[in-house]
């Protein structure tokens, strides 16, 4: 790269970053901690609030209009698809939109045109049938390559959701640009690293070189093209950012161009809070902009993201309970050196749930440690209780894998920012397994082989080290066609619906994470628990296959801390991974598995049928590590106790326990008990005052009781 | 030693300072028509456990009890007197808080044998929080089944030997939701000179299902629930009285 210090850089420290791309070096020698409170924040200016109540007024409309406002049915939506569009041009600090015009929905066939189709129909929307017939018939999409592909074995367990949610129809997402690189470096700066990265690709030209240098001369196509999107809107980003608003604004294109291409199962943002807060220290201490612009500034950058919108079909609505992008930013969190990451701007960040009122996108996470600043637990509690919006993830335990400049796609999945990526895998089904297992591979809902036709379980009562034996075995052919079926999936994602501007935002060599995903764990643990601690007996339909199960007598329950169960979990999600390891996976991606169905086990549990812990039939699974409903019997503690034995290194792709609690029961607040300092003693001044009359200092007004 | 155990809540954020590991024991003698626990008032059933392995587990959740520590209610603690003594001792020995809440109705300033275990047990007690039911005693016979003539006696003994206290009192409509009754137990916590801190609870329907699922009818099916800022009033009250009442002990006193 140019070794020039840039004009743009002026007062920063240099370092590494100014000679190669390294976001993080340039936040490690520039950012400023920040330990105080948050009494510096400022509130929303008159612009912020006019801009916000036109989203609302436009919120209300698309929900009138049945859930979206409108829809593109003419153009494949692409980074320079649409002209520029505006809420208020003239107030808006930070502008662009996914299209023509605010929260209209651009139209994304490349991931399946069906399902482009689909979404449109779903809301009354016709798409232009010359389109239909581009991508039927002149233009292959991901979902096509995939179905050419895949096997009798692969679609009959798809057909019958022992594998599920598969990203074979909409884009897999879960891919984090490095979106603050453009503000950095500036668009030219990125395509001549580029160009040096795909001139180094040469040599023998196997298909592996042959890919390689297709895939860097796409991404140096979108890098013009996201060129091109700035002057849309009249912004030359060719060159670094030279202050905060260019450079909120620059990362904000980053990001607008990733979500113009891609419609994908969680569009995250990454860490750019401290990154920003470089530039606006810079500003203040220059005198530039006041607090209240610059707080601005980061209002109308939320206030864009909360409008990031996407065409999705009803079914996929349902498996994510509503329309979900995961717009996720990461916030605060550890150095390595020690130092927290906490800045100012990680207080203007959560800041905008007051100036804009709560939202639960962008979905903020808040990157927790033990060592973080006093002061900002507590501002991110007060956040917490009066938004309900704030997650918070364990930074000392993925620091240890990741660094300090990792960030959160979607809900826990974990990535160094523009050096990792993660290929979405959804879940394997495995209360489902332990169901074929028992049945021989016959689907105990379509009563069809679905799995290998082992032997299935004869006998009346189960007996737990049969059962055991035979889940082991199913358990490898599930892992096994697991693996095969995702690698097909991101072949062909690769192929016809690569993140080019993403992956322009990486580095040339990404560490590629294999996100395989559990669903039902609890459910498998109480089933094996009841067969190995109580009886459980068969109850078999006309042709033999068991469809229920009776239990005769208690057993341990996992959520309660007790390790004759909660170790069998444990086993499980270990056997599980090892069999996963097993299978070579695409582009040599490295297996993780997550226990993280946080809305899906709804769904995932209606397709199961009844197991052996005395779940019925169609009755949701627990979501992702949790205990089932109502079988944790002592209290929180032991309930997470359970699901923090999952082994982290088997499950490195996040574990969830969804956990819900009644704001009473999380204390009281001082108003009601106090914390022992009941201050009803008298003064020596009021004593002495009593004789003159009142001496008390609430006295004079008796609490009025309606009564 | 071993207790008659109910149950163990591992994350209990409302029964004393911070948040706590707490243990319900079973069997208690009063029968509040509003109990939220009926299934805790039969005695000497239930889990049996040692102080040791109750210690042991509560070990394992140590380093979310930040600020915390253990409690014991009930049912009525202080009905397993030997055994609450033993786990408390062996508590202190690791350093950690310990908290009783109580109803009192146990206590018997005449038995020097009550007296004597009594007063071993609060050697290694930290905090004793009271639950005062009604503060007329034909109006606390009628809601518990029990005279409270011992339970004020405790609050005085604890006064005496100024033993800090938490007073707890839950408000129901037209039992204890009742101006006069709320002035009386203003001006009986204000001779006291111990209490540290007053937690007043709406009364909550939100043991009704138990009651159903016990087969047991619920006394007071037809009171509805109290607002929380109902409680707030009531307790701005009984402070109220606490205070003038101090203020008139303290007038008789510069007189």
């Amino acid at each position: 790269m140019n070794k020039e210090m840039q004009p743009q850089w002026n007062g920063f420290k240099e370092g590494k970053w100014s000679s190669e791309v390294n976001v993080r070096d340039f936040i490690q020698l520039n950012y400023t901690p920040y330990e105080g409170d948050e009494s510096f924040l400022a509130g929303p200016t008159k612009a912020t609030t006019d801009l916000w109540a036109q989203v609302m007024e436009l919120s209300k409309q698309e929900r009138e209009n049945g859930g979206v406002i409108d829809m593109d049915t003419k153009i494949p939506s692409t980074i320079v698809s649409h002209g520029a569009a505006y809420l208020n041009k003239d107030t808006e600090q930070i502008v662009g939109f996914q299209t023509d015009k605010p929260l209209k929905r651009a139209f994304m066939p490349f991931g399946g045109i069906r399902t482009a189709v689909t979404a449109c129909k779903s809301y009354g929307y016709e798409v232009d049938p010359e389109i239909i017939n581009v991508f039927m018939n002149w233009r292959k999409t991901h979902n096509q390559g995939v179905f050419d592909v895949y096997t009798p074995e692969m679609k009959a367990a798809r057909h019958a959701h022992i594998i599920t949610g598969l990203p074979d129809a909409y884009g897999r997402g879960r891919i984090i640009g490095d979106y603050r690189r453009v503000a950095l470096y500036g668009v030219d700066l990125l395509i001549e690293d580029k160009k040096n990265q795909f001139n180094s690709v040469v040599g023998d030209m196997t298909e592996h070189i042959v890919r390689d240098r297709e895939e860097l001369a796409e991404q140096i196509k979108a890098l013009n093209e996201l060129k091109k999107l700035g002057e849309i809107y009249g912004y030359d980003i060719s060159k670094p950012a030279a202050d905060a608003k260019e450079a909120i604004q620059w990362t904000y294109f980053g990001y607008l161009a990733a979500v113009k291409e891609q419609n994908g199962a969680a569009m995250s943002l990454g860490r750019t809070a401290t990154f920003l807060d470089i530039y606006i220290e810079r500003d203040l201490a220059a005198g530039k902009y006041t607090e209240e612009q610059i707080q601005e500034m980061i209002d109308h950058f939320i206030m864009k993201l909360r409008m990031v919108r996407f065409a999705r079909i009803p079914e996929y609505n349902a498996l994510f309970a509503g329309d979900p992008t995961w717009v996720t930013e990461s916030l605060g969190g550890m150095g390595i050196d020690g130092r927290t990451l906490v800045t100012k701007t990680s207080f203007r960040y959560l800041n905008t749930l007051d100036n804009l009122g709560t939202s639960p996108e962008p979905n903020m996470i808040v990157l927790w440690a033990k060592n973080l600043p006093q002061n900002w637990k507590n501002y991110c509690a007060e956040m917490s209780i009066k938004s309900s919006a704030i997650q918070y993830e364990n930074d000392d335990m993925m620091r240890v894998t990741h660094g300090d400049d990792y960030a959160i796609a979607c809900c826990v999945s974990s990535m160094k920012v523009g050096k990792e990526m993660q290929f979405f895998g959804a879940r394997a089904n495995l209360a489902k397994c332990l169901l074929y297992a028992i049945n021989g591979g016959v689907d105990e809902k379509l009563f069809e082989q679905v799995g290998p036709k082992y032997r299935p379980i004869t006998s009346e009562y189960l007996d737990y080290d049969e059962v055991m034996e035979r889940y082991t075995d199913m358990m490898d052919w599930l892992a096994g066609l697991y693996v095969e079926t995702l690698n097909v999936i991101h072949y062909m994602h690769d192929k016809y619906c690569y993140e080019k501007i993403q992956l322009a935002l990486h580095d040339k060599e990404v560490k590629r994470w294999f996100a395989t995903g559990i669903a039902g764990l609890s459910v498998v643990a109480d089933s094996l628990s009841a067969i190995k601690y109580a009886k459980v007996k068969t109850v078999r339909n006309e042709q033999g296959i068991v469809v229920d199960y009776e239990i005769e007598g208690d057993f341990p329950k996992y959520g309660n801390n007790d390790d004759r169960v909660d170790s069998i979990a444990v086993e499980i999600v270990n056997k599980f991974m090892d069999m996963i390891r097993k299978h070579p996976t695409y582009r040599n991606a490295i297996p993780t598995t997550s226990i993280l169905t946080i809305t899906s086990n709804v769904a995932y549990g209606k397709n199961t049928g009844s197991t052996p812990d005395g779940r019925k039939a169609g009755v949701p699974l627990a979501p992702g590590a949790n205990p089932m409903h109502g079988r944790d019997t002592h209290g929180a503690l032991a309930s997470l106790s359970s699901v923090a034995k999952l082994p982290f290194e088997n499950a490195q792709d996040g574990i969830s326990n969804t956990f819900t609690i009644l704001p009473d029961a999380l204390g009281k607040d001082t108003l009601f008990v106090g914390t022992g300092d009941l201050d009803i003693e008298l003064t020596p001044e009021q004593i002495a005052g009593i004789e003159e009359g009142c001496g008390c200092n609430s006295a004079c007004n008796i609490p009025n009781l309606d009564v | 030693m071993e207790g008659y155990i109910h149950s163990i809540e591992t994350f209990g954020t409302v029964d004393g300072p911070g948040v706590r590991y707490v243990v319900f024991v079973q069997g208690c003698p009063m029968r509040c028509q509003y109990c939220h626990n009926p299934d805790t008032w039969e005695p000497k059933i239930g889990e049996v456990k040692t102080a040791d392995e109750i210690l042991d587990d509560y070990e394992s959740y140590r380093p979310y009890l930040t600020g915390g520590g253990l409690t014991v209610t009930g049912g009525e603690p202080m009905w397993q007197m030997d055994f609450m003594i033993e786990l408390f001792e062996k508590a202190k020995k690791r350093d950690i808080h310990t908290c009783i809440d109580t109803s009192g109705v146990v206590f018997n300033r005449k038995s020097q044998d009550f007296m004597d275990k009594l007063n071993k047990l609060l050697k290694y007690t930290d905090l004793i929080m009271l639950d005062i039911k009604h503060i007329r005693d034909e109006e606390h016979k009628k809601l518990t089944g029990q005279s409270n003539k011992n339970i004020l006696d405790f609050a005085k003994y604890l006064n005496e030997i100024d033993f800090p206290v938490w007073i707890r009192h839950v408000t129901v409509p037209g039992i204890t939701y009742i101006k006069e009754y709320l002035q009386e137990l203003g001006e009986f916590l204000g001779e006291l000179n111990n209490v540290k801190a007053l937690d007043v609870l709406p009364y909550h329907t939100m043991g009704v299902p138990k009651y159903e699922s016990l087969g047991m009818e619920y006394p007071l099916k037809d009171v509805p629930a109290l607002e929380k800022s109902e409680a707030v009033k009531a307790r701005d009250l009984i402070l109220y009285y606490m205070k003038k009442k101090k203020q008139e002990l303290a007038v008789k006193l510069v007189k």
